[in-house]
């Protein structure tokens, strides 16, 4: 295409203002978390004068913040790993035997990507009080891990499908089961593949407060998700914890997207392109 | 080739019998946990919207009763037909607004500009929070006492502009969307970079070769050939929009305030299901599970429709 004098700067200027538009509310909330509430009402876009931690001290001291982390913790690594468990065992079974109602199996965990969950949440409900399990951590476990089993089933099984066959052929003739192959041979060559289904599943589990919302009353249970819902209703006159409270909430996933920013955004990609 | 997959297991059969069983056990644990948290609940709601409903025990079998005071009965059919407006405003700004924007993004990105590394991580950053904390957030700029929007609107001597943003009905609904698009515009630029460098260049070339214009090499070789993640981002958009529940919850409430201009249906949903809504009656859980069945519906034979016009349009070129 012809380079027009003016096409390249319009291009960083579009490119800087978006990204600017894009940044700025995150800056704004790391900022303002640092002013007492009076500074934020008087100086809203302006560095902090008064740098304080004030608002992060009274909101771990007063909110049980702790607890909802750990909490988040606890129901995204139980999800994650139940998940690569059983989508591996799955989708290696689908990529691997042709068995005739392997593509029905495949079709049947597909469905499950078009179909908003959300809408089942009645009687979900009911389900959950009937197996005991409104107010436990468990509930969001075995919802975040049938969640992420058609997404990841779908990633997996076309990561299997690419795996040279003769690998396996060869630990078979030495007497190798199925699930030792699996273990030893393929698992090893898919890390790629996990390392995707890992991070989609762990952003999804960790930001999610739908379910949380209707199966989890009790303080000492909510995730962090519902915990800031509380700490709004309780805080609404306080900007400065609310600051801190929505930074706080957002960091542990900030940091690891700047850890591993290229995986994040390919692992999420990923999904939708495969 | 996939015959060949399956020959050493025929070699199996006969020493090791047990083995040869053990393998379909494997897709157990995930047909389980599927089928008992995400199949049993969605046909079970469509079972509930035949019955009448007290509280959440379950009364006599109506038919479709639930299904015709839907639609008819007040005040539910009113939300539903408002909420419903709102579902497909949703969808419309944000194909545009959101897709439209990510679209520009991701073209800049591909032109190879200094700093699109740094560009592609400020774009993609907002998804990275939750929902709720994005709800909550923008909740706080768009306040309008001490909100940045309106100080930045201040700044800049454009007092006339300042608003109640989400108290004012004619803007509330608007605004939700737009930080809805916020949010999603670094994961569609994301899909429409893909798209884009999947192109193979020669052809971009041969065609400026040939003397077409730059808006040609866009409509005639560009967009056609992004079609596949195009299509992707109409599907997942579609889909995202019309179970969109969070955003407006975590900043409107359950009520879609003010006068639920605001209301998606989802967000009705939410209320007919589980209270908060005006009519918190018997019939709320039924009338909720034909929504969710209405939905569903809806959502299900537009996207396998969007999936087979944009099958059709590719095998067509």
């Amino acid at each position: 295409m012809k380079q027009t004098l003016w096409t390249r700067p319009l291009y960083y200027i579009i490119a800087f203002a978006f990204a600017t538009i894009s940044l700025y509310p995150i800056v704004l909330m790391v900022l303002s978390s640092f002013k007492p509430s009076a500074e934020i009402f008087m100086n809203p876009l302006s560095f902090p004068k008064n740098f304080s931690l004030d608002t992060y001290r009274r909101l771990i001291e007063e909110v049980p913040f702790g607890t909802y982390f750990f909490n988040s913790v606890f129901v995204s690594v139980i999800s994650v790993l139940l998940i690569l468990v059983t989508t591996s065992l799955a989708a290696f079974y689908i990529a691997r035997y042709t068995f005739w109602w392997n593509n029905f199996l495949f079709f049947f965990f597909l469905m499950g990507m078009m179909i908003p969950i959300k809408l089942g949440i009645v009687p979900l409900f009911i389900l959950m009080k009937d197996l005991g399990l409104l107010n436990s951590l468990w509930s969001l476990i075995f919802m975040y891990t049938a969640g992420g089993i058609p997404l990841s089933i779908l990633i997996l099984t076309g990561f299997f499908r690419t795996m040279p066959v003769e690998l396996e052929e060869a630990a078979r003739m030495d007497g190798a089961s199925d699930l030792r192959i699996l273990w030893s041979v393929l698992i090893p060559l898919i890390r790629p593949a996990l390392g995707t289904v890992m991070i989609i599943n762990f952003i999804s589990s960790w930001n999610d407060f739908f379910f949380p919302l209707i199966f989890i009353t009790d303080e000492m249970k909510k995730t962090i998700p519902v915990g800031m819902l509380s700490l709004f209703g309780e805080y609404s006159a306080d900007w400065g914890t609310l600051f801190a409270g929505l930074t706080l909430s957002s960091l542990p996933m900030i940091i690891l997207f700047f850890v591993a920013s290229k995986q994040f955004m390919d692992g999420l990609t990923a999904g939708a392109v495969k | 080739m996939q015959i060949e997959t399956n020959t050493p297991i025929v070699k199996q059969k006969k020493t090791r019998n047990w083995k040869r069983w053990a393998i379909h056990l494997f897709p157990i644990p995930a047909l389980l946990i599927f089928s008992i948290f995400i199949v049993y609940p969605l046909v079970a709601a469509l079972s509930y919207s035949f019955y009448d409903w007290n509280g959440i025990t379950r009364g006599a079998f109506v038919g479709l009763a639930n299904f015709i005071d839907l639609f008819t009965l007040q005040p539910f059919s009113n939300m539903f037909w408002n909420a419903a407006k709102n579902n497909v405003l949703y969808f419309v700004v944000q194909m545009i607004v959101q897709n439209g924007i990510a679209f520009v993004l991701a073209f800049i990105i591909y032109k190879r500009i200094k700093g699109s590394e740094f560009l592609k991580v400020a774009y993609f950053l907002p998804r990275l929070l939750s929902v709720i904390v994005v709800g909550f957030l923008w909740k706080l700029i768009l306040n309008p006492n001490f909100g940045a929007l309106n100080v930045i609107l201040g700044e800049f001597g454009m007092e006339s502009l300042q608003k109640a943003w989400l108290g004012d009905p004619k803007t509330a609904l608007m605004a939700i969307i737009l930080v809805n698009c916020w949010f999603g515009i670094g994961f569609a630029m994301l899909i429409f970079l893909a798209g884009l460098q999947s192109i193979p260049k020669e052809l971009v070339e041969a065609a400026k070769l040939d003397g077409a214009n730059g808006a040609n090499v866009i409509t005639k070789i560009i967009l056609p050939l992004m079609l596949p993640s195009i299509m992707i981002m109409t599907v997942l958009t579609f889909i995202q929009s019309f179970e969109a529940f969070e955003l407006v919850y975590a900043m409107q409430g359950s009520q879609g305030e003010p006068y639920y201009s605001t209301d998606l249906l989802a967000v009705f949903f939410y209320r007919l299901a589980f209270g908060g809504s005006a009519a918190g009656d018997s019939t709320a859980v039924g009338l909720g599970s034909a929504l969710a069945v209405v939905l569903f519906l809806f959502i299900a034979t537009c996207t396998a429709l969007l999936l087979k016009y944009m099958q059709k349009k590719q095998v067509e070129m």
